[in-house]
């Protein structure tokens, strides 16, 4: 048996010199080379541009693809500048930056759990940032009133998506994180929000409830350029932060011991990623309220467009941005009334997710 | 005469040992483990850790291997109290493979043993030659190159096992701990995985590992760790070791040791209530 082996290692050995990733020098950078990956990643980059400027070129006063492309790298007429950079481009960003938020928060998610039913949306960020939303919007006066006027009702929400985040993280922790542990925890917590959430609603004054469902919904309709800069550069600093701990996080897909065996200090790599997860997917809340599915679905359609066993990052946020703006864009042009962004998400995802499943159940 | 045989096979001389546990105790949350234990690995030799289930081998290992922080005492790592150092410096001298350990869905063979480098990479050289041609001989040593583009949850109990150990090999540790690496494998297959255990040992590097297996413990290892109750009951080579009263008190097991018709170590054959020729049941119905 033992000289089978051997003979075979040798018969083989060739074979095997192909099939080790090579690698790809940049400077004192060196990277493992993946031209499927890389070019798939290259590809949604290329697309969600396109649909940003098709996004921004859609409206009462059309304008070609050519002409935003310009306007957007600086050039274009007085005209398009105007209509463009002031009036649609903070919708448009708003819909890439709060699709890269959500699908690197849920490629984040999905990988600690080590299960692709973890989400923001399942794990009750999403519903805690709007059970708090909803609740500065229907409970008037008092210290409700002084909260939102204080902060705004963003940053509230973001508290709220981040405070329920934590108490899941915490109440699922029992020397260590189990995925399933944090998923069955999650769905409660997720669960009470939505009951918190509903309460309010049918006990609240007609024209709060109004305001409370518009903003359920999730929705990138009349985004001003400062509520759109501050989900950007929150958004970028925490990508900043994930990209420097991502090269550690790899090992822990295989399980704590393993990644212990290989020199990663996996609790803290592991809590830092996770709140730069609840954080993000609070900054998308905050900017554009609770779009649902987004972060379930973008690291899944990554995972199979890239061919990678585990939820690649980049390309989790690429789709995410594809995803949304996409949605955004079928929302307003394709449909004779125009509807917010998070009924197309859930139309699509709604489906995807039950694939998903139904394929899970035939393992 | 078990004293004897530490000192004969050099195992009682703590300097010379790579990795030591000194008066360590270990516990899970108030429930105490292993108490003020002590134990130095040979280096060059393979050690297995045997003992009842539940009497601490597999803590005894978490332990030596930074896994588990141990509430008193300390583990000792090329004359370095092991806490102190970075995980990431231990990980260069002590490659680990925990108990049945998963791999994502999909992940290819060469991609998994690729991840054993991880000690030796950073942020910046996440990927180099070097690397490369590690991974390689890893593949080849363990008999896994022509499954390199398989995915790992493709393969077979053995194979698979064998692919975690090339993992660990490609982890470039001289020091391997391997806690019960025949986990879920039949005995051929557990064979094999412990014949290529063997092969790393003969090209110089140090292995400890839990094992269930007695007479598989016995056939594989130069130096037994037999434990009880969270303490070490006996130390030495097999022959030494292996006696049916050591048996009988650390596993309350009746047995017969008698030579290994195919090698040059004791062979445990059992004898439990039925079964068992009316000769050998003897010393109970005596009784």
């Amino acid at each position: 048996m033992k000289a089978d082996g051997a003979q075979a290692a040798g018969d083989v050995k060739a074979r095997a010199r192909a099939s080790v990733a090579p690698g790809v020098r940049f400077g004192g950078m060196s990277f493992v080379w993946r031209p499927w990956v890389a070019g798939v990643t290259l590809l949604l980059a290329v697309a969600g541009f396109l649909l940003f400027c098709l996004s921004i070129g859609v409206g009462d006063f059309p304008i070609a693809l050519p002409r935003v492309v310009a306007t957007v790298f600086g050039g274009g007429e007085q005209v398009d500048q105007f209509v463009i950079m002031d009036l649609r481009m903070p919708r448009a960003l708003a819909g890439l930056v709060v699709g890269v938020a959500l699908g690197v928060s849920g490629a984040l998610t999905q990988s600690i759990a080590r299960n692709p039913l973890a989400s923001p949306d399942v794990l009750g960020i999403t519903s805690g940032a709007g059970a708090v939303a909803v609740f500065l919007v229907t409970v008037s006066g008092g210290a409700a009133t002084a909260v939102t006027d204080a902060v705004g009702l963003s940053a509230a929400a973001l508290a709220g998506g981040l405070g329920t985040g934590l108490l899941v993280y915490f109440m699922a922790w029992r020397r260590g994180i189990d995925g399933f542990r944090l998923i069955l925890i999650g769905i409660s917590v997720n669960a009470v929000m939505q009951a918190l959430t509903t309460w309010l609603l049918v006990t609240a004054d007609i024209r709060d409830v109004a305001r409370a469902q518009a903003w359920l919904v999730g929705s990138l309709d009349g985004r001003s350029w400062d509520e759109v800069r501050v989900a950007l550069w929150c958004t970028l600093a925490l990508l900043a932060v994930v990209a420097c701990v991502a090269f550690q996080f790899k090992p822990l897909h295989f399980g704590d011991e393993v990644a212990a065996g290989l020199g990663v200090r996996y609790g803290a790599v592991r809590a830092v990623l996770l709140l730069c997860a609840v954080l993000l997917a609070g900054v998308a809340v905050s900017a554009a309220g609770p779009v649902p599915f987004v972060a379930l679905v973008a690291p899944q359609v990554a995972m199979r467009l890239a061919r990678c066993p585990t939820p690649p990052l980049v390309a989790s946020g690429l789709v995410g941005a594809v995803l949304l703006t996409g949605s955004d864009l079928l929302a307003r042009t394709a449909l004779p009334v125009s509807l917010p962004v998070g009924v197309v998400t859930a139309a699509i995802g709604g489906p995807f997710l039950v694939h998903l499943l139904v394929r899970a159940n035939r393992r | 005469m078990v004293v004897q045989s530490i000192t004969a096979t050099g195992t009682g001389v703590d300097g010379a040992a790579r990795l030591a546990a000194r008066g360590v105790s270990v516990g899970y949350g108030t429930r105490s483990v292993i108490d003020g234990l002590d134990v130095a690995i040979p280096p060059g030799v393979i050690t297995t850790i045997i003992g009842p289930n539940g009497c601490g081998k597999s803590t005894l290992l978490r332990t030596l291997s930074r896994l588990l922080r141990p509430t008193g005492g300390t583990v000792v790592l090329d004359g370095e109290d092991i806490a102190a150092l970075r995980t990431r410096d231990v990980a260069k001298k002590l490659g680990l493979l925990p108990q049945a350990p998963v791999a994502p869905e999909g992940l290819t063979v060469s991609d998994l043993v690729a991840r054993g480098r991880h000690p030796h990479q950073s942020w910046l050289r996440q990927w180099s030659s070097d690397d490369a041609d590690v991974v390689r001989r890893a593949l080849a040593m363990t008999g896994v190159a022509d499954l390199a583009d398989r995915p790992v949850d493709s393969l077979s109990g053995g194979q698979r096992q064998r692919v975690w150990i090339s993992m660990t090999l490609a982890q470039g540790t001289d020091l391997l701990l391997l806690d019960e690496p025949t986990t879920y494998l039949d005995l051929a297959h557990a064979v094999d995985v412990l014949d290529l255990v063997d092969d790393l040992h003969e090209s110089g590097r140090t292995v400890v590992m839990v094992l269930h297996d007695l007479n598989l413990a016995t056939r594989y290892s130069d130096n037994l760790v037999v434990m009880r109750e969270g303490a070490v009951l006996a130390q030495g080579h097999p022959r030494d070791v292996i006696t049916a009263d050591l048996l009988h008190e650390a596993f309350g097991l009746r047995a017969k040791v008698i030579d290994d018709p195919v090698g040059d170590r004791p062979l445990i054959v059992p004898i439990g209530r039925t079964h068992v020729e009316l000769d050998r049941r003897e010393p109970e119905l005596s009784r």
